[in-house]
C-alpha cells in the first residue's frame, strides 16, 4: 500500500536532521511525567467512583428512590374507644386533609394558598421548615367543602401543583366535655416529645395522644399509616402505580368505663367543680370517671391553632386538669375510717373506748374545734364515726402517733401513686416524721399529728386515691390497683388482715354515716345498705408552717365516699365538690351513682353477689406484702354473668 | 517516493480499544434514549464510528509531514470556518457552534483541535533551541489564543478549554525554565479571577455551584446532585441496562452526550466504570507508546497533543460526572453521542496511526 510521501524532511534545516534521532530519546523522561499523571488522573476518577458507589452506596440509591417515588401516605385510622359493654364512646369521621409535596413547593405559591384556605402564612412557612426531613407536610385537616372544592381547582401543574388531597381521620369525641379527662385527646407531635426516647418510632407530624387513655394507650390505638407509591419522572408526570400498602387500623381500646354510671356522674357534677370516681374495689376496674370544669376534646384534634390553645392552657379553673387523678386536697373526715382501723388494730382504742367531745379539745397548747360547736358529748367510736366527731379522732390521733397513723394510711395507698393507667398522675402526701425530715429538716411536733388525724394539715389526696383507699379497706383489706382497660388483669397491691371484728366495727360506723341519721343520711338507697363517709376540708396547705385557720376565707373542699353493699362492695364511689361548703352537698353526687348502677343491675336481673370471702383472722396489725406471684394473680370476678 | 505501507503494521490494538469503547457507548447511548425523543441516537452513533473509521484510515495514509508542511494554510482554514461559523452558523441553545454542510451539522471548533495539534508539533519541531523564550510562547499563544477567543465567543467555553493542554503538553514536550513555570504561574494566578468577570452568568453559576452544588438545588446544580446520585444508585454492580431510574425517568440531564458516563455508570456500576475507564487509560497509553516510538519530534508531539487532548477530556468529563469537575458540557470521548466530535477524535487517531506506519526510517 502507498500512499502520500513528502519530500518535507529534505527541505527541512541541518538542525532538524541533527534532532531526527536523538528528539524522542531526549523526551523520554517527560513522556515518563505523562504517565504518571495518566495514572493520577486515573487514579483520582476512580476514587471518586469508589467514594460514590462502593464506599455509602445507600445514600445515593435512597436520593434516587426519593426522586422516583412520591409516596402519598394512607393514614390510618386511630382504634375506637369503647365502653365496658362495647358502646363507642370515641369513633373517627372520615375528612379530607392537605399537604404539601415539599420538592415541588415554590415560595410564591404559599402566599395564595395560606390566603385561600385561611391558613397563617408565618405559621406555614416555619411549619414547612420545621418539617425539614418530611418529603410531604400535611397543611391542614378537616377541610371544608369549599375548601375541597379550591383545592381541586387549583391542584394541575399550570397553578399549584404541590397541594394533594388526602383521607384523613377525625377523632370525634363525645360533645360538652363528657369524659374529657379520662379519654384525653390528640394532636400533633411536639419537638420535645419528638426528643424523649419514649417518641423513638414517631416523626414530625404525627398525630399522638396527649392526655389520658389516648395517650397511655397510644401504641395500640394508633395504627399503621400506609403507602401508595408512585413511580414519577422528573416532570412529577405519573409513570406507574405500584400496589399500595394498606394502613392497618389501630386497635379499639374497651374501657372498664360505663357509660350509663359516666352519664349520671357527668350530670350530677354540672355546674360544679370537682371530681367523682366509681371503683369497683374487688379488681379495681374504674367505672366512672369525671374531672370539672371540663374542656372540649373535639377542639384539640388535629392541629389546634395557638389562639385555642392559649385561651384553654391559661384558664385559671385549669379545664385541662384531671383534679380525679392530679388533685391534691386533704381529705378532711374521709380520713377517719383509717384512723379508726388504725386505733383498733394498734389497739389505742376498743369498741367501747369513749372521749368527751365539748365541742373542742386542747393539745400541746393549742385548742382543735370540733365541727359541732356544742360538741358531741360522751361518744364512742360508731357514733364518732356515723356524727363524724373530731374529737374523738384527736384523742386516738394523739395516741397513736403520726408513724403509726402514716403506716396505716400508706398501706391504704394514701401518699402513694395508685399506678391507674393515665399519665401524670400525682402522688399526694402522707406526713410521717421521715417524711418531715426529709422534706424540711424538721422534727414532727406532736401537736401536727392532731390535724393530721382528721385528715387536715399536709395528708392530700385525689379522689381516685381515696376511692382506692376506703374501696380496698371496705374489700376487707386487700388494694387492687386502678385501671381502666378491660383486658388488664387485676393486680393486687396490697394486703392486710385484720383481727376478727376490727374492720366490720368501722363498716358498721360508716353505716350508721348513712342509715343512722348520720352525715351522709343523704345517700340512703331503700334496697341497698350504703355505707359511706362525709368529709369537709379546709383548702389544704402543704406549708407546714401555715395554719389551716390562713385559709378560712376560702370555702371548704367537701368530699363524700360511698361504697354499697356493705357486705362485700361492688362499687365505691367518692365526690369531690370543691368549695362545696357543706359536707352533705356532695352525699346526692354519689347516691345517683349508686343509684344508677344498682338501678342497672336490677334492670338486667343480676343478683346481688353472694359473699365471696370471710375476714380472715390474723395476728394484730398484720400487714403483708403481696409476694410477686401474687401481684400478678388473676382474680376471679365473682359470679357475674 | 511511495513507500509500501502494510495494513498489518496498523496499531491493532489501539482500533480494538477505541472500537470497544466505541461499542460502549453506542450501547449505552441504545439504553439511554430508549424511549425518548432522542431513540434514534444510537444508530447514528454507530454511523458515525463507522464513517469515522474510514477517516481514521485516510488519515493514517497520510504522511503527517506532509500536513505539517501545509499546517499554516489549515490554521488560516480553520480560522476563517471559525469566522463563518460565528456569521452563517446555527443557533442551538443560544449558543452558535454549528454549520451546516452536506446535510451535516458540524461543530467547527472539534476539528480545530486536530489542526491545533499539528500546528504546535510543527512550531516545536522546527525550533531551533533547545529550549523556548519569550518570544516563542508569545507566538504558540497568540496561535492557540485566537480560535479559543472565537469558540469562547460562539460561546463554548468547554471546547475552547480543550485547546489549552494541547498546548500545554507541547510545551512541556520541549521543556520550559523553571522562571518560566513560575511567571507563568504567577500570571495565572493573577489573571483567573480577572478572567472571572468576564464569564457568562450561566458559566459563572457552573463555577459557584461546582464548589457547592446544594445551594441551589433546583438551578444550576441540578444537574451535578443529579449525577452523583446516579453514579451512587449504580452501586458496585449497576442497576443493569435500562434499570436505571435516573436515566429512564428523566432526572439525569441529557444522559446520551456529556452525561453518557453518568448513566453508564448507574447502570453498570462500579465495576462497569473500572472496565471502561481501564480501556480509556489502555488508549492514551497505546497513544503514548506511539510517541515514544516515533521516528521524529514532530511524530512524537503530534502522538503527545492527542494523548494530552484524551486525558483532558476524560478528566473533566468524568470529573464532572462525579462532581469533581465543574460542569463545562464537553463530551466523553468515544461514547457519548455526536458526529463532529467522534470523527475528529478517529481522526487524531487516525494521525497517531500515521506516525505509527512512519516509524521505520528507511
Amino acid at each position: 500500500m502507498a500512499l502520500i510521501h513528502s519530500e518535507h524532511r529534505r527541505t527541512e534545516g541541518v538542525s532538524a536532521d541533527r534532532l531526527l534521532r536523538e528528539g524522542p530519546k531526549k523526551a523520554s523522561g517527560k513522556i515518563a511525567i505523562f504517565q504518571y499523571l495518566t495514572v493520577a488522573v486515573f487514579v483520582f476518577l476512580i476514587s471518586g467512583f469508589w467514594k460514590l458507589q462502593v464506599q455509602n452506596p445507600d445514600v445515593y440509591s435512597e436520593a434516587a428512590e426519593r426522586n422516583r417515588i412520591k409516596s402519598t401516605p394512607i393514614l390510618a385510622p386511630r382504634g375506637k374507644i369503647l365502653d365496658r359493654d362495647g358502646r363507642v364512646i370515641v369513633d373517627n369521621k372520615a375528612s379530607y386533609s392537605l399537604l404539601l409535596n415539599r420538592d415541588q413547593i415554590k415560595p410564591e405559591h404559599l402566599p395564595p394558598i395560606a390566603d385561600a384556605l385561611q391558613l397563617d402564612y408565618g405559621d406555614l412557612v416555619t411549619k414547612i421548615h420545621r418539617m425539614g426531613n418530611r418529603p410531604q407536610i400535611i397543611i391542614k385537616d378537616q377541610l371544608t367543602r369549599d375548601e375541597i372544592a379550591w383545592v381541586e381547582s387549583h391542584q394541575d401543574a399550570g397553578a399549584y401543583p404541590e397541594m394533594q388531597l388526602i383521607k384523613a381521620w377525625r377523632r370525634q369525641y363525645p360533645q360538652d366535655g363528657f369524659a374529657a379527662h379520662v379519654i384525653g385527646y390528640v394532636g400533633e407531635i411536639s419537638e420535645s416529645e419528638l426528643d424523649s426516647p419514649q417518641f423513638i418510632d414517631y416523626h414530625q407530624g404525627d398525630i399522638i395522644g396527649k392526655d389520658g387513655l389516648e395517650r397511655e394507650y397510644d401504641q395500640s390505638l394508633r395504627g399503621v399509616d400506609g403507602q401508595q407509591r408512585v413511580l414519577v419522572d422528573n416532570m412529577g408526570h405519573e409513570r406507574q402505580m405500584e400496589n399500595a400498602q394498606e394502613a392497618v387500623p389501630g386497635k379499639d381500646l374497651r374501657t372498664t368505663l360505663d357509660l350509663d354510671l359516666q352519664s349520671v356522674a357527668e350530670l350530677s357534677m354540672d355546674g360544679k367543680r370537682g371530681s367523682v370516681v366509681a371503683l369497683d374495689p374487688r379488681d379495681g376496674e374504674v367505672l366512672a370517671m369525671v374531672s370539672r370544669p371540663a374542656f372540649d376534646p373535639n377542639k384539640f384534634t388535629g392541629r389546634i391553632s395557638r389562639t385555642d390553645w392559649d385561651a384553654i392552657a391559661s384558664d385559671p379553673n385549669k379545664p385541662l386538669m384531671n383534679r380525679a387523678i392530679q388533685a391534691q386536697l386533704a381529705p378532711g373526715s374521709t380520713f377517719k375510717p383509717i384512723m379508726a382501723i388504725a386505733g383498733l388494730e394498734t389497739g389505742v382504742i376498743d369498741g367501747e373506748t369513749h372521749f368527751h367531745c365539748s365541742g373542742g379539745a386542747s393539745f400541746y397548747g393549742h385548742y382543735f374545734a370540733c365541727h359541732i360547736k356544742r360538741g358531741h358529748g360522751d361518744i364512742e367510736l360508731h357514733r364518732a364515726i356515723a356524727q363524724s366527731c373530731d374529737v374523738f379522732f384527736y384523742n386516738v390521733g394523739n395516741r397513736l402517733g403520726i408513724d403509726r397513723i402514716a403506716k396505716y394510711a400508706e398501706m391504704a395507698g394514701i401518699g402513694h401513686k395508685t399506678g391507674v393507667d393515665l399519665p401524670n398522675e400525682t402522688q399526694g402526701t402522707m406526713p410521717s416524721t421521715k417524711w418531715k425530715m426529709r422534706m424540711f429538716r424538721q422534727k414532727w411536733y406532736a401537736g401536727e399529728t392532731i390535724s393530721v388525724s382528721i385528715g387536715q394539715g399536709a395528708v392530700t389526696v385525689s379522689p381516685l386515691q381515696l376511692a382506692e383507699a376506703l374501696g380496698g379497706l371496705a374489700d376487707g383489706g386487700k388494694w387492687f390497683k386502678p385501671h381502666l382497660v378491660e383486658k388488664d388483669r387485676p393486680v393486687l397491691q396490697r394486703q392486710a388482715t385484720f383481727q376478727p371484728g376490727n374492720l366490720e366495727q368501722v363498716i358498721s360506723g360508716m353505716y350508721g354515716v348513712v342509715n343512722e341519721g348520720g352525715t351522709g343520711r343523704a345517700a340512703y338507697l331503700p334496697d341497698v345498705k350504703v355505707c359511706g363517709k362525709t368529709g369537709t376540708a379546709q383548702v389544704a396547705s402543704t406549708n407546714l408552717t401555715k395554719g389551716a385557720k390562713l385559709h378560712s376565707d376560702l370555702a371548704n373542699n367537701v368530699w363524700f365516699v360511698g361504697f354499697a353493699p356493705m357486705e362485700n362492695p361492688e362499687i365505691v364511689v367518692v365526690a369531690l365538690f370543691e368549695h362545696g361548703v357543706e359536707s352533705y352537698n356532695a352525699v346526692p353526687i354519689v347516691r345517683d351513682v349508686l343509684k344508677a348502677y344498682f338501678d342497672k343491675k336490677a334492670r338486667q336481673g343480676r343478683p346481688v353477689l353472694e359473699k365471696r370471702t370471710a375476714y380472715q383472722p390474723a395476728p394484730l396489725g398484720a400487714l403483708t406484702r403481696p409476694s410477686r406471684a401474687m401481684l400478678n394473680l388473676p382474680l376471679q370476678r365473682g359470679a357475674l354473668p | 517516493m511511495a513507500v509500501y505501507r502494510p495494513i498489518r503494521d496498523l496499531d491493532w490494538p489501539l482500533l480494538v480499544i477505541t472500537l470497544s469503547l466505541c461499542a460502549l457507548g453506542v450501547l449505552q447511548i441504545y439504553s439511554a434514549t430508549a424511549g425518548t425523543k432522542w431513540q434514534d441516537a444510537w444508530w447514528k452513533q454507530a454511523l458515525f464510528v463507522a464513517t469515522g473509521l474510514g477517516m481514521m484510515w485516510l488519515a493514517s495514509m497520510f504522511d503527517y509531514h506532509a500536513l505539517l508542511g501545509r499546517v499554516f494554510y489549515l490554521y488560516v482554514g480553520c480560522i476563517g470556518l471559525l469566522i463563518t461559523t460565528a456569521v452563517v452558523g446555527n443557533k442551538v441553545f443560544g449558543s452558535t457552534r454549528w454549520i451546516r454542510v452536506a446535510g451535516f451539522t458540524l461543530q467547527t471548533s472539534e476539528f480545530v483541535k486536530i489542526v491545533l495539534i499539528l500546528l504546535v508539533a510543527k512550531y516545536l519541531a522546527d525550533l531551533k533551541s533547545e529550549t523556548l523564550d519569550w518570544r516563542d510562547l508569545a507566538k504558540l499563544g497568540g496561535y492557540v489564543g485566537l480560535p479559543m477567543l472565537l469558540v469562547m465567543k460562539e460561546p463554548d467555553l468547554g471546547t475552547s478549554l480543550t485547546y489549552i493542554p494541547i498546548l500545554v503538553c507541547g510545551i512541556l514536550m520541549v521543556g520550559l525554565r523553571w522562571k518560566y513555570l513560575l511567571v507563568i504561574t504567577g500570571i495565572l494566578l493573577i489573571t483567573l479571577p480577572i478572567g472571572y468577570h468576564f464569564l457568562k452568568p450561566y458559566q459563572k453559576d457552573r463555577l459557584v455551584s461546582f464548589v457547592n452544588p446544594d445551594r441551589d438545588p433546583k438551578g444550576t446544580g441540578f444537574q451535578v446532585i443529579q449525577s452523583r446520585i446516579a453514579v451512587g444508585n449504580g452501586g458496585m454492580w449497576g442497576r443493569g441496562a435500562k434499570e436505571s431510574s435516573q436515566t429512564h425517568l428523566g432526572f439525569l440531564p441529557v444522559p446520551h452526550t456529556d452525561f453518557i458516563f453518568s448513566s453508564f455508570a448507574e447502570e453498570h456500576g462500579f465495576v462497569g466504570i473500572v472496565i471502561a475507564l481501564v480501556l480509556y487509560f489502555l488508549l492514551i497509553m497505546q497513544i503514548v507508546q506511539n510517541a515514544q516510538t516515533a521516528t521524529d519530534r514532530a511524530g512524537l508531539y503530534v502522538c503527545m497533543g492527542v494523548a494530552a487532548l484524551l486525558l483532558f477530556h476524560v478528566l473533566v468529563n468524568v470529573g464532572m460526572v462525579i462532581g469533581r469537575m465543574p460542569v463545562t458540557g464537553i463530551p466523553l470521548p468515544l461514547m457519548s453521542s455526536g458526529g463532529s466530535n467522534t470523527w475528529s477524535i478517529f481522526l487524531m487517531l487516525g494521525l497517531v496511526n500515521s506516525v505509527r506506519l512512519r516509524r521505520f526510517v528507511n
